[in-house]
């Protein structure tokens, strides 16, 4: 793997950068490997990545059916933050949160990780409270977050409306160490660190089913042949029941349609993310200039990759009264991606019913920002068996009623 | 220069002048022009500045795809960044300003950023920044973000002064696009006795067959338009906007336009724009077609244009960009161009007709004016600053070894024409690639399906591919039948009208001109204009692996500008076709997304903003709250009084004094929020055994029950006192937010479970206003109204009757939240006030105060009653709050039964509901988590309890909280210990969680 840097720019830019190489190979999938990885979004190319990087499994490929970054990865609106309730969602997310605070350069890719601070606004009383509670769990997490005031909210985001006639802004959770990173940026440089392990990446390959024997698994068809494991890893977001179908088990998830949007660019008028569960919205400016905008989920199951237009219209309705200057601004493009979610709105990374098969899914409108963690904890348990980061969102837990919710503390967004 | 011709204009008025200012110069224009016309008849061809480079940019297109002539427009509330010079039509006084330079147009100091593009190819970034780590947040992303964005940001501190509406519109056919294939389609629908509702994103109708030429029926192409829009004006069934853009095509035959109603006229009053939320049964998009450019070195000179585009500047608007014009072209119809602007006497130096074999009959026209045709000929380079100033040829085929220059100020360049397939392809509707005129189509056969798997979208004219006029009307005639059909019309058959236009000779493509062009010039050959992505950049995407064109795209920023590759996007895949050595279909487009240019928030907010944003729901009671010092608190979309606060009292002091007035005297609370749900019908108390953990079946009629409601997962979602009206008639009262949820909820069940069970669901929430009259004095006040008897023995706790309390018909309910003697009364919400009024008067000599929230909290909290969202937050079951008796044995099922039966559930080390009493007396932390010894596997410091709802009791002058703790029950008289965010530590002892009145003396008398 060529090394990136401003110097290796430089030197490329006297022969019209005609030297750069792929940044990850495309080869022909092998008859065997030690790990299949469904999946070439974020959460797959991590796992493969700490599988080869923390423990040395590099006979590794992971399968995508369509293009590597194609799904969630690609499509959702940069946010990271850890500032979450529960312990084992505070664990892995802020697990995965101070991972990307070095990614860019253990990956040697520019991810544009820009801890550029997360608020999420609290506009009742409830909202105050519910907030105070997860400052109070967080600092026993580890997780450092910050109750912050109106006058400090206006102070981050001069744009914003305390006095709305509706919800005013009684204060916020301000987590400083939160921020936004570039999303195809992650894929890319997960993938060609991958790559450059050895690992293959075989992009346009659809998995068709999954051999087993003797209740283990033993490799996957696919629309470019059979190939083999010793362990298969199903990392596919919204088409998780799909594969798990394949592999002779059943999940708990729904898949529905999340949507965002952006504005055209302007200059920078707002640093931090910002997010208003109350109202059902989230925004941030990209580096680029573009207002990136979040909402709610469609209400019913799809795997269109498109949503209905009257949830955009609640989203911006909400974000207008928040930044009432965008009210002037205009919409260039909206959007869609298929979630996967679970009954408490927490992910599943679990060893499942079919022995050697592991499966990571169900992080429904929160996956971006738990990429590195996710790949982690996913890694350490396909390796080892045991992970202390994803054991509670082990499969058994809907069986036991052991449930993660942070809708407590969030109604909607992440 | 660019310049005012003396003839020509269809669209101008030239007796009426009109001024406006570009940079602060005052400039004049006609009545008719758009931004960009006048500006050009102001010979101010530079109209911004690129994004990456901070190029100097100007006008290349005349329509919805132009990607450089960007402007801010307006002044403070209404000033909005990025608005297009060529759809913005000139009114009197219009103030613009260039976006994305410093300190001006002229002069950027953003350009540097061209001498340094040899080191800034796609994706640099990706590829530095990287060290030192910190760095990235501190120093360079401030100086990208800086340099990056285009328009201001619109002024933050004044609230947008224009207004928005929503419109709902229910069609047979909606016809998107008023040229003439639209207008024809809209006919032949109309005619079959369909509701047609026609609408053009332009000021005018006719699209741009009236500048192309040829004839229609005979007759000119204005006429024909003249004559086909008064026809559609006179039918009923037809209604038509123009002004008004297809903006976007969604499941189910739902489409978006938006309509702008104002923006070329500001002094009209009433909303700016207008977005239509249209139900359509079939969409026809006759969204015409755009023309490509050309990739060669400096394409992006200011002076370079779409030869359409400066086709309809002369024809338009009577401008003319350039007054020594060379056109380059792959087919016959930039011709045309050529043709009109020598006829309005601008000099066309050369055509440069890249196919060996040279044009058709338009190219014998051409030559007969005297226009030198040269076959096989390319651009080479374009040179010039911030105006075209020569263009080098050379060999299409061959690397661009220049033969020739010929100076001139403006270039015309054709790559010939790609059907606007947005609409067709935002709900799911796939092309097909035609290798004749190298541009994607829609493919009939697979057209956007609605939800009886037939298509409900088609297309028409040349958005199908159908170029030439003839074939473009009559195209739009049978597309306008059959969507007709399709939507129930009678079949009638109308002769398509006749077009006729110039033979054309095929087009040949030319994706990099010329051909094999050297690199020095490939990095100077623009694929996107607004974003900088050159033909180098695609190809450098291509050799780095980024081979999926949705990869191409997003590493060179592709088709990411404001205009989401309308000019750029099928060059750009092209190119990257090619650097793989594939066919453009393997390749495909990227997604095509709403909307088809962009549309205001505004506009998708509508109305509702402001003060109507959301309803606020009111009580009978709001404006007497208002009036007496009700500091207002949102609960769902309720305001309901925190407290009300006496003059120069504190919230805090007010909330105590209502604590201990409630306690010792008379307290009202305005309950009438509180959700009410009649059950109605032969199986509603079944249906009630289902949905409450209690036996609601066997209650008495004149008597209630308080009850518990779980979801399956056994969580408790809401709890609240259910009367038994009669033999089928139950009223349930929920939480104030929990009234639309559990009637939501309630309605899931009976619809999709329990579909035959007879039970009705009515919420008759507003139907009362219900009045907690509370405190030792309760009874004392209700007796001296008089009316129905309200003693112990008549109105037993937990019963209810109807009847008449001081000439009031109201339902009298004996339940308390408080501990206190208590009573609730509903009265119709239209007596509430008077009532209120009368309580208020007969309770003076009582000691009557009214209570807000807070002192609601603060006494139940006193007696340990739990409350829905403090106790319970989604993950606790009844059996953590020590609710068992709410729990029925007897009934082989409720929702949440089997659910608590899970070994979680059932695990003694659940965290349970206990009292908390600091040992300082202070006042605990609120949402506080109580620690145990050592850390977790992740490092986290174990957790122990929580504290859930914590007050300062004015009653026992004491801090008194209630929490969740593991095995908390079992642990009374320890002390725990609860850190703060404040940096202290609490300690509390664990108590019982009835703090006050333990034998429920004070409410049973």
């Amino acid at each position: 793997m060529k090394h990136y840097s401003a110097f290796a720019v430089a030197r490329e830019a006297l022969r019209s950068h005609t030297g750069w190489e792929r940044a990850w190979r495309s080869p022909e999938p092998k008859k065997r490997y030690d790990v299949i990885i469904v999946g070439a979004g974020g959460h797959g190319l991590a796992t493969a990545y700490y599988l080869g990087k923390n423990y040395g499994i590099q006979n590794v490929a992971i399968i995508e059916k369509g293009w590597l970054g194609g799904g969630n990865t690609g499509r959702n609106t940069t946010i990271i933050r850890s500032n979450y309730l529960q312990d084992p969602s505070a664990a892995i997310y802020e697990k995965s949160r101070s991972l990307y605070e070095h990614l860019s350069q253990d990956l040697n890719y520019n991810l544009m990780f820009s801890p550029r601070g997360v608020i999420m606004l609290a506009q009742t009383h409830h909202e105050v409270r519910g907030y105070q509670r997860t400052a109070h769990a967080n600092a026993l997490q580890g997780v450092p977050t910050e109750w912050i005031g109106p006058q400090r909210v206006k102070e981050l985001v001069p744009i914003i409306n305390l006095e709305g006639p509706r919800y005013p802004v009684l204060g916020g959770l301000w987590q400083e160490r939160g921020g936004t990173a570039r999303h195809d940026a992650v894929a890319w440089g997960y993938a060609r660190a991958c790559s450059a392990m050895g690992m293959d990446i075989i992009q346009k390959c659809e998995v068709t089913g999954v051999r087993q024997e003797n209740g283990r698994v033993t490799g996957v068809d696919t629309t470019k042949g059979a190939i083999e494991c010793e362990k298969l890893g199903i990392v596919v977001a919204g088409h998780s029941g799909q594969l798990a179908e394949m592999a002779g088990f059943r999940l708990p998830l729904e898949a529905v349609a999340l949507q965002a949007l952006v504005s055209e660019p302007i200059k920078p008028c707002m640093d931090v993310v910002v997010m208003a569960n109350t109202v059902h919205g989230y925004m941030s400016q990209s580096d680029k200039g573009e207002m990136v905008i979040g909402g709610g989920t469609d209400g019913f199951n799809n795997y269109t990759q498109r949503g209905s237009f009257h949830h955009i219209e609640e989203t911006v309705r909400a974000l207008v009264e928040t930044f009432p200057m965008i009210s002037r601004l205009k919409m260039l493009r909206q959007w869609g991606g298929i979630v996967d979610m679970t009954g408490d709105r927490s992910p599943i990374l679990s060893k499942t019913p079919l022995g050697n098969c592991f499966i990571n899914g169900g992080w429904g409108t929160g996956g971006f920002k738990a990429i590195p963690g996710s790949g982690w904890g996913m890694a350490q348990l396909m390796a080892t068996g045991h992970s202390p980061l994803t054991e509670a969102f082990s499969l058994d837990r809907f069986k036991e009623g052991r449930f993660i919710d942070e809708s407590v503390a969030a109604g909607v967004a992440h | 220069m660019s310049t005012r011709l003396s003839k020509l204009g269809r669209l101008i008025d030239r007796t009426k002048q009109v001024s406006f200012s570009f940079n602060g110069t005052t400039m004049r224009g006609f009545a008719g022009d758009t931004l960009a016309s006048a500006l050009l008849a102001n010979d101010q061809m530079m109209m911004g500045r690129s994004f990456k480079y901070h190029r100097p940019r100007g006008v290349v297109a005349s329509g919805a795809e132009e990607p450089n002539a960007l402007v801010g427009l307006g002044e403070g509330s209404r000033f909005e960044p990025n608005q297009r010079a060529t759809t913005t039509e000139l009114f009197e006084g219009l103030s613009a300003k260039s976006q994305n330079h410093w300190p001006n147009l002229d002069f950027d100091i953003g350009a540097v950023n061209t001498a340094f593009a040899r080191f800034l190819p796609a994706g640099f970034y990706y590829k530095m920044f990287i060290h030192p780590q910190p760095f990235w947040k501190h120093v360079y992303e401030p100086f990208i973000r800086k340099s990056a964005g285009l328009g201001k940001a619109p002024d933050a501190e004044t609230r947008d002064a224009d207004t928005y509406e929503h419109f709902y519109a229910f069609t047979d056919v909606l016809i998107i696009g008023g040229g003439v294939a639209g207008l024809q389609a809209a006919k032949a629908a109309a005619l079959t006795g369909v509701k047609v509702l026609l609408v053009e994103q332009t000021a005018h109708w006719g699209g741009r067959a009236p500048v192309d030429g040829g004839t229609i029926d005979e007759g000119p192409v204005d006429k024909f338009v003249e004559q086909i829009v008064s026809e559609l004006e006179t039918m009923d069934n037809v209604t038509m906007r123009l002004r008004c853009m297809g903006a976007g095509i969604y499941d189910h035959g739902y489409a978006l336009a938006y309509e702008r109603l104002t923006d070329h006229a500001p002094q009209v009053a009433g909303p700016r724009h207008r977005l239509w939320r249209i139900r359509a049964k079939q969409i026809v998009t006759a969204t015409g077609a755009i023309e490509r450019p050309l990739s060669f070195a400096g394409n992006d000179v200011p002076g370079v244009m779409l030869a359409s585009a400066m086709r309809d500047y002369v024809v338009n608007w009577g401008v003319t960009p350039g007054e020594r014009v060379v056109v380059a072209t792959n087919n016959d119809d930039a011709y045309r161009t050529a043709i009109t602007l020598k006829n309005a006497g601008v000099d066309v130096l050369r055509i440069l007709d890249a196919r060996a074999s040279g044009g058709g009959a338009l190219a014998d026209e051409v030559r007969a004016l005297g226009i030198r045709v040269d076959p096989g000929k390319a651009i080479a380079k374009v040179s010039g600053g911030k105006r075209v100033k020569k263009v080098s040829i050379c060999n299409q085929e061959g690397i661009g070894g220049a033969r020739d220059e010929v100076s001139c100020d403006a270039v015309a360049m054709s790559g010939g024409w790609s059907p606007v397939v947005h609409l067709w392809s935002h709900c799911g509707g796939k092309l097909i690639w035609d290798d004749a005129q190298a541009h994607f189509r829609p493919d009939p056969d697979r057209p956007p399906l609605g939800a009886d798997g037939a298509g409900f979208v088609s297309v028409a004219g040349a958005a199908n591919g159908a170029l030439a006029l003839g074939e473009t009307l009559s195209d739009a005639n049978a597309a306008g039948l059959a969507a007709a059909k399709a939507a129930g019309g009678k079949a009638k058959r109308p002769k398509a009208p006749l077009g006729e236009s110039a033979a054309e000779l095929p087009m040949e493509p030319v994706w990099l001109m010329p051909a094999n062009a050297d690199t020095p010039l490939r990095v100077k050959s623009w694929l996107d204009f607004q974003n900088d992505v050159k033909v180098s950049d695609v190809q450098l995407a291509a050799r780095e692996g980024y081979e999926s064109v949705e990869h191409t795209k997003r590493y060179t920023t592709l088709g990411m500008a404001t205009d989401q590759g309308k000019l750029s996007n099928i060059n750009g895949l092209a190119i990257l076709a090619d650097a793989l050595n594939a066919e453009i279909p393997q390749v495909g487009t990227t997604t095509f997304r709403p909307p088809y240019t962009p549309i205001s928030m505004g506009a998708i907010g509508g109305e509702a903003r402001g003060e109507v944003f959301q309803p606020i729901r009111r009580t009978p009671l709001h404006d007497w709250h208002d009036r007496n010092g009700a500091d207002w608190e949102p609960v769902g979309h309720w305001r309901r009084p925190y407290a009300y606060q006496l003059p120069g009292e504190s919230v805090e002091a007010a909330v105590n004094r209502e604590v201990k007035n409630t306690r010792e005297n008379l307290g009202l609370l305005d309950a009438s929020t509180l959700g009410k749900l009649i059950v109605k019908g032969p199986d509603a108390g079944r249906f009630l055994d289902m949905m409450y953990t209690n036996m609601m079946s066997t209650l008495k009629p004149g008597k209630c029950r308080y009850g518990l409601m779980c979801s399956e997962n056994g969580f408790l979602i809401d709890d609240g006192v259910v009367a038994r009206i009669d033999e089928d008639t139950w009223l349930c009262h929920t939480t104030t937010g929990g009234a639309e949820r559990i009637h939501a909820h309630m309605e899931e069940w009976l619809q999709t479970e329990w579909w035959d069970w007879k039970v009705y669901v009515a919420n008759v929430t507003e139907q009362y206003a219900q009045v907690a009259v509370v405190g030792p004095n309760a009874r004392k006040v209700l007796e001296k109204l008089g009316g129905m008897d309200v003693s112990k023995e008549a109105l037993p706790f937990m019963e209810w009757r109807d009847g008449q309390i001081g000439g009031f018909d109201c339902r009298a309910y004996r339940i308390s939240f408080s501990g206190e003697l208590s009573y609730e009364i509903a009265v119709a919400a239209s007596r509430g006030q008077a009532f209120w009024d009368a309580l208020t008067e007969a309770g003076k000599e009582f000691g009557v105060m009214p209570y807000g929230t807070e002192c609601l909290h603060i006494l139940r909290a006193e007696k340990g009653f739990i409350m829905i969202g403090d106790e319970t937050d989604g993950t606790v079951i009844p059996q953590d709050l020590g609710l068992h008796w709410a729990l029925s044995k007897k009934k082989e099922d409720y929702l949440g039964k089997r659910a608590q039966q899970r070994s979680h559930m059932a695990d003694p080390d659940r965290w349970k509901l206990v009292g908390l009493e600091t040992v300082d007396g202070s006042v605990l932390p609120d949402g506080a988590y109580a620690v145990g010894e050592g850390t977790n596997a992740n490092g986290q410091r174990n957790m122990i309890g929580r504290v859930t709802s914590t007050y300062y009791s004015a009653n026992l002058d004491r801090g008194i909280a209630m929490g969740l703790v593991k095995h908390g029950p079992d642990r009374m008289g320890e002390v725990i210990e609860i850190p703060g965010t404040d940096g202290k530590s609490y300690k509390a002892k664990i108590v019982d969680p009835v703090f006050f009145d333990k034998d429920g003396e004070k409410q049973n008398v």
